[in-house]
């Protein structure tokens, strides 16, 4: 499989990028760890002319803490969360769902960036930076501006990204009671459905043990990463005990359209397994308190 | 001559873990493989491939390919006709025309229509992408049921109701291949059987449809030189000398004319022989005068390197109440695809002869039919027809034993066929060799801990988690021979020749690709000759080094292939001993091979190279004979050997997700002497892997359009490193009777075993469901649906 | 078809340059520009792993990687392992534990150990098999593979 020609530059700046973008007329692509784009090109699904090369620009990767947040750049490779103690010590969801992409090879060269921009409706990412509920630091021709997460994955392969326009940075509160539950499609290592949950859980007061907060989020389920509002729902202002947690993942499925259907697993089938992961994951996002 | 062929099995050499001397170069990365071929001047050929599963060509449209960067060629299935002979089959039966650049209809997605040759790859790709293809579109034959009422359409002429060949064997039948006539069989003693039994099981069954997928793809790189003519050809086949056969009258050569050499193979199970894109590289050489190479993608790879298995049958156990099996009746459907390729017919039919599994059970009838559908054709992969009897004979045996509810390990003792009974022909034909099989099950019940695994899943089922144990016992049927069982001969060549310099250079027709024959047929020449392994060069793979061969398929390399060699190996030193005792005026009789010596025990010595430079240029030659140390043989055979094996799989099935999770295989396995240890293991582990991935994950699925939905291994799971247990495993030895090293074969063992035992646990898991039969691929949501539908 | 660029990378220590299609693959450069015969392909989809190298030290699919991608950085492929005739502990490992039968996805599985071994010197069985998530073996049912990769490990 041998992809169609291209032209390829590799920018130095992000200033630089954009303009290399910019100048053509034709269909340009960002290119990153291209462990999303590479494969689609090879298949002739993808047939970009030209390919700016982004992973040489300095600051755009790494893992940092600044003024309460966790950011992390765009070109950070997966192993590299994977990896960090920032994340594993305040983050260790991202950290978690990082561990569980694809193979060592595949975490060596993918990137967060590159994995949010393509938005494959099965891979890990998209569901944690929704339950996170980080934000997206864009850049492009217009300027520079905010997503939520949640906005930011609209459809299938459909994320809110014009033209021109690059993720440069993730940015998140620390939340260590959060974590990723995936069911792998064996094949391809992809999440025939993943939940990520993030929780605030109440210490003191008390209250030790009630869920203040949850934000429960799905990937494999349907065109793209979306919360699931029941759970959350029937989670807050409750102690996570069995039941309570129980009843709350059966609610999965509430509000989720276009769910996928293929022969890895049926429309039916995945609406069930929703239900388990994310009970495992708001278990084990329960036990990280 | 027998005892002096005769390697013991505690020979120097015979028995030891001897590290492979094919790896230095393999792990440096120096091994030659098919892509790593390049010769001056070659071009690259790449196919246009039909994108619908049954359709009349409309129109190919070629001329936006022909005028891009380095396109030499571009030709379509019109063009072709008369330039290319049909792809090739060995089969008595009828078939229909398989053309390898179709020019009308296409009848399975993947099938060529036009080609490009180009001067690199990557530009014979971009032309093949501007290549346009109408078809108009014709129903699509997918299931095979269906298609033998001839419904939705007919794919041949001549083929009414797509069937390829119905054929029935066994009890009742008199013709041993069977009979294609219904009115002549008799079914007195089949109807009686299942009249007069205790307790009948009846199961359909379903065999999946898998890909062999080796990690090397097909390639191929002819060069045609039409001054002397002669084609030289580097193909992935397992089978040289056939393919240089069909190569050859391909171009109109005789074989003088043409070379075959498989270099280094990343492996072919059964799957890698002859096909047509050889034929294109080949004519396309001819007409262009360049060497031309193909390298298959892996998405061709998996729609068109050729399928197996595929098989649906309804399965009719009759026995007596304690156990005993009084008779077995099959009705097999074969969903062969769209052609036939070189073995397609005939595999199904090896599934009968395997139908009596370990057992004497005394009535045997089998009903196969083979039907035509638009998908891929079907051919060889390990196991080859085997797989699919033991995972009908040993799930039917469980079935049994739940019925009566008996031990399956007793179920199975009650059945065996006893060591005394040897050689045994069983009702469905075979002769086997000999096996002592209630011996092997008790030691596959010791190291398994049988009655410890039972109390601990006892446990675990009481703690409420679905715990399974499954077992099998399987018979592999190997060294298929003499030449009436094999359509294209059932014979191996070897030849053996003792170097001026003592050295000793072999030739085998087991062209290998991974099964180490460099270091194990070295071990069986050594003691052989009383000399160093290192001291021999073994040579395959080429039909202009090994003049004659069959190949290594069907587990036969070493039984048959080996004892060639041996044979060749005894004329030579029948020759050494005339020329040594000549040299050391002593007599014949008192000639011995030892320690890397010829001579007399306790009297001269002489070296190899002594002796050998002596017979190349001898000052007085012994009556009768001729100079130098280089002999040849054919070995056929007398019958076939018949490996056997137990295995027993502990899964756990996620009550929540159906997920499989495979905790212990255990098993013993008996292939007859084993010359290296290490390499039998080897070939078992390998073997056992490929029989577990169609058990959990390995199933081709193809939708109502016949366009295939598992083309890569994105979608298509075979088993890696984290699916699989740490294995367990033991030997029995039970020597062959039937060739001079008492070896069996081991190729396809694991692979016929596996499946079924791993089958057998899952549904043992599922049992208290009230779960009676589930066919693979237990995919996780097949699995869980069955344990939803037990839990309402 | 677009410009050939100048790429310059250095391929087991040695600074190899050519000047390239963009879309040339790091695997068919390998092979094709340098002769690097070594590194297999596959597949198409990066699952099997038999074109596995070290880019900058860690295992990479060089099937899924541009040539120009790899300019500047360090490149290792299975002809880099050995330092001359003496192999590397998991070459050893593999020849001493029959890790190979065809050996075709070898190179790729012992360029995928040694990342893995740098990464993580003392691996538990359930380690080194999920650290071959990336490779696929269809001969050896992997056992001796991990025996090969443990053996290497314990000799490290």
């Amino acid at each position: 499989m041998i992809p169609a020609a291209f032209d390829y530059r590799r920018a130095k700046t992000i200033d630089e990028a954009l303009a290399l973008i910019g100048e053509t007329a034709e269909e340009a692509r960002f290119l990153a760890g291209g462990h999303s784009l590479i494969p689609l090109m090879k298949l002739r699904f993808s047939q970009p002319d030209r390919l700016v090369d982004i992973m040489h620009v300095p600051g755009l990767a790494g893992i940092w803490e600044r003024n309460g947040q966790v950011g992390i750049g765009a070109t950070t490779r997966y192993v590299e969360l994977e990896r960090s103690r920032i994340l594993q010590d305040v983050l260790p969801v991202v950290a978690e769902a990082a561990g569980e992409i694809g193979d060592p090879q595949v975490r060596h060269r993918g990137t967060i960036g590159g994995s949010l921009a393509h938005a494959d409706p099965a891979a890990d990412l998209p569901a944690v930076m929704v339950a996170l509920d980080a934000f997206l630091d864009i850049v492009g021709p217009q300027g520079r501006r905010r997503v939520q997460a949640e906005d930011f994955f609209q459809g299938f392969f459909t994320v809110d990204l014009a033209e021109g326009e690059l993720i440069t940075e993730m940015r998140m509160l620390p939340r260590r009671t959060a974590a990723y539950a995936k069911l792998h499609q064996k094949a391809s290592h992809f999440a025939l459905v993943g939940v990520a949950a993030a929780l605030e859980i109440e210490a003191g007061n008390g209250a030790d043990g009630v869920c203040r907060g949850a934000r429960v989020a799905v990937t494999g389920l349907s065109t793209h990463a979306q919360r699931l509002r029941g759970v959350e729902a029937s989670l807050i202002g409750e102690r996570l005990e069995e039941e309570v947690i129980r009843a709350a993942a059966e609610r999965a499925p509430e509000g989720i359209e276009e769910v996928n259907d293929d022969l890895h697993g049926s429309a039916e089938y995945r609406r069930e397994m929703a239900k388990v992961f994310a009970a495992r994951a708001i278990r084990r996002a329960a036990a990280r308190a | 001559m027998a005892a002096d062929a005769t390697p013991s099995p505690g020979g120097k050499h015979v028995g030891q873990r001897l590290k492979r001397r094919e790896d230095p170069a393999l792990i440096r990365g120096q091994g030659t493989f098919i892509d790593d071929v390049r010769l001056p001047g070659m071009l690259h050929l790449a196919f246009k491939r039909s994108d619908v599963a049954h359709g009349r060509i409309v129109r190919v449209d070629t001329s936006a390919a022909r005028a891009m960067p380095g396109v030499r060629l571009v030709a379509t299935g019109a063009d072709l006709q008369g330039v290319l002979p049909s792809v090739p089959v060995i089969t008595p039966f009828p078939y229909p025309d398989h053309p390898a650049v179709t020019p009308d209809k296409v009848r399975y997605v993947g099938e060529p229509v036009a080609l490009v040759v180009a001067e690199d790859r990557y530009q014979a790709q971009d032309a093949v992408e501007a290549i346009e293809v109408t078809i108009e579109d014709l129903p699509a034959v997918v299931d095979a049921e269906t298609a033998l009422r001839g419904e939705p359409a007919l794919l041949h002429e001549g083929f009414a109701n797509n069937v390829a060949l119905r054929i029935i064997s066994g009890t009742g039948v008199t013709e041993a291949a069977g009979t294609q006539d219904p009115e002549a069989v008799d079914n007195r003693e089949l109807d009686a059987a299942f009249e007069t039994a205790e307790v009948v099981i009846s199961q359909r069954m379903v065999n999946p449809r898998i890909a062999p997928s080796a990690i090397e793809t097909r390639g191929v790189v002819a060069q045609y030189e039409a001054t002397r003519p002669y084609l030289t050809i580097w193909s992935t086949t397992q089978r040289p000398h056939a393919h240089r056969r069909f190569l050859a009258a391909a171009l109109g050569l005789g074989e003088h004319q043409a070379r075959t050499i498989a270099p280094e193979m990343g492996g072919g199970f059964g799957a890698k022989k002859i096909y047509g894109e050889d034929f294109v590289a080949a004519a396309l050489s001819k007409q262009l005068g360049a060497p031309i190479k193909w390298i298959e993608d892996r998405s061709e790879a998996f729609l068109t390197t050729t399928h197996a298995r595929d098989v649906i049958g309804q399965i009719e156990l009759a026995a007596k109440r304690d156990g005993t099996v009084t008779a077995l009746k099959a009705r097999l459907v074969a969903d062969i695809g769209a052609y036939e390729m070189l073995l397609t017919a005939f595999i199904p039919t090896l599934t009968h002869g395997l139908l009596s599994g370990g057992y004497a059970i005394p009535v045997i009838r089998s009903e196969l039919i083979e039907v035509f559908t638009n998908k891929m054709p079907t051919d060889a992969y390990r196991g080859a027809g085997m797989p699919e009897a033991i995972f009908f004979v040993e799930r039917s045996m469980e079935l049994l034993a739940r019925e009566l509810g008996m031990d399956p390990a007793e179920v199975r003792r009650k059945n065996f066929i006893r060591p005394e009974q040897f050689p045994y022909k069983t009702a469905a034909g075979n002769e086997y060799d000999s096996g002592e099989y209630e011996r092997l099950l008790d030691a596959t019940l010791e190291l398994a801990g049988w009655e410890e695994m039972r109390a601990e899943q006892a446990a675990a089922r009481a703690a409420g988690r679905l715990v399974g144990l499954g077992m099998s016992f399987y018979i592999e049927l190997c060294a298929i021979g003499p030449s009436t069982m094999f359509p294209d001969g059932g014979w191996e060549h070897g030849s053996v020749t003792v170097e001026r310099d003592g050295r000793i250079t072999a030739t085998t027709g087991a062209s290998a690709h991974g099964q180490g024959h460099e270091t194990s047929f070295a071990q069986v020449l050594a003691d052989q000759f009383g000399i160093e392994p290192e001291t021999i060069t073994l040579l395959h793979g080429d039909t202009a080094v090994a003049k004659q061969g069959v190949g290594t398929v069907a587990s036969r390399s070493l039984v048959v292939g080996g004892t060639a060699l041996l044979m060749a190996g005894s004329k030579v030193k029948a020759k050494m001993t005339r020329f040594a005792a000549q040299l050391l005026e002593a007599r014949e009789e008192e000639i011995e091979f030892a320690n890397g010596e010829v001579g007399v025990a306790g009297g001269g010595k002489l070296s190899f190279e002594e002796v050998a430079s002596y017979a190349y240029a001898p000052q007085q030659l012994p009556a009768g004979t001729e100079p130098g140390l280089s002999e040849e043989a054919f070995w056929e055979p007398p019958g076939m050997t018949f490996p056997y094996g137990c295995y027993i799989a502990q899964v756990e099935v996620d009550r929540e997700t159906g997920e499989v999770a495979l905790q212990r295989f255990v098993g013993v396995d008996d292939c007859g002497t084993i010359v290296n240890p290490l390499i039998v293991e080897g070939q078992i582990h390998g073997g056992i892997a490929q029989g577990i991935g169609p058990a959990l994950t390995e199933e081709l699925r193809y939708d109502e359009h016949g366009q295939l939905l598992t083309g890569s291994f994105m979608d298509y799971a075979i088993p890696r490193a984290s699916d699989l247990p740490r294995f367990e495993l033991g030997v029995t030895v039970t020597p062959s009777p039937l060739n001079p090293l008492g070896a069996k074969g081991t190729g396809e063992a694991g692979t016929i075993g596996a499946t079924p035992a791993v089958v057998n646990a899952v549904v043992d898991a599922l049992s208290e469901l009230g779960v009676r039969h589930v066919d693979p691929a237990l995919h996780p949501e097949k699995v869980w649906r069955l344990i939803r539908g037990g839990e309402r | 078809m677009s410009e050939k660029v100048p790429v310059e990378v250095r391929v087991n220590g040695e600074l190899r340059s050519a000047a390239v299609e963009p879309r040339l693959l790091l695997v068919h450069f390998l092979r094709e520009e340098l002769g690097l015969t070594g590194t297999h392909v596959g597949c198409d989809t990066s699952q099997c792993g038999a074109c596995t190298v070290l880019i900058d030290g860690r295992s990479a699919k060089s099937c899924t990687v541009f040539a120009v991608q790899a300019a500047g950085s360090a490149v290792t492929t299975i002809e880099g392992l050995a330092e001359g005739e003496a192999l590397h502990p998991i070459q050893e490992g593999f020849w001493e534990e029959h890790g190979l039968q065809c050996g075709y996805c070898t190179p790729g599985m012992i360029m995928a150990a040694a990342s893995l071994l740098k990464e993580n010197p003392d691996p538990s069985e359930t380690e080194i098999r999920s650290g071959l998530d990336g490779n696929l073996c269809r001969c050896t049912g992997y056992q001796h593979i991990v025996n090969a990769i443990a053996r290497a490990a314990q000799q490290g």
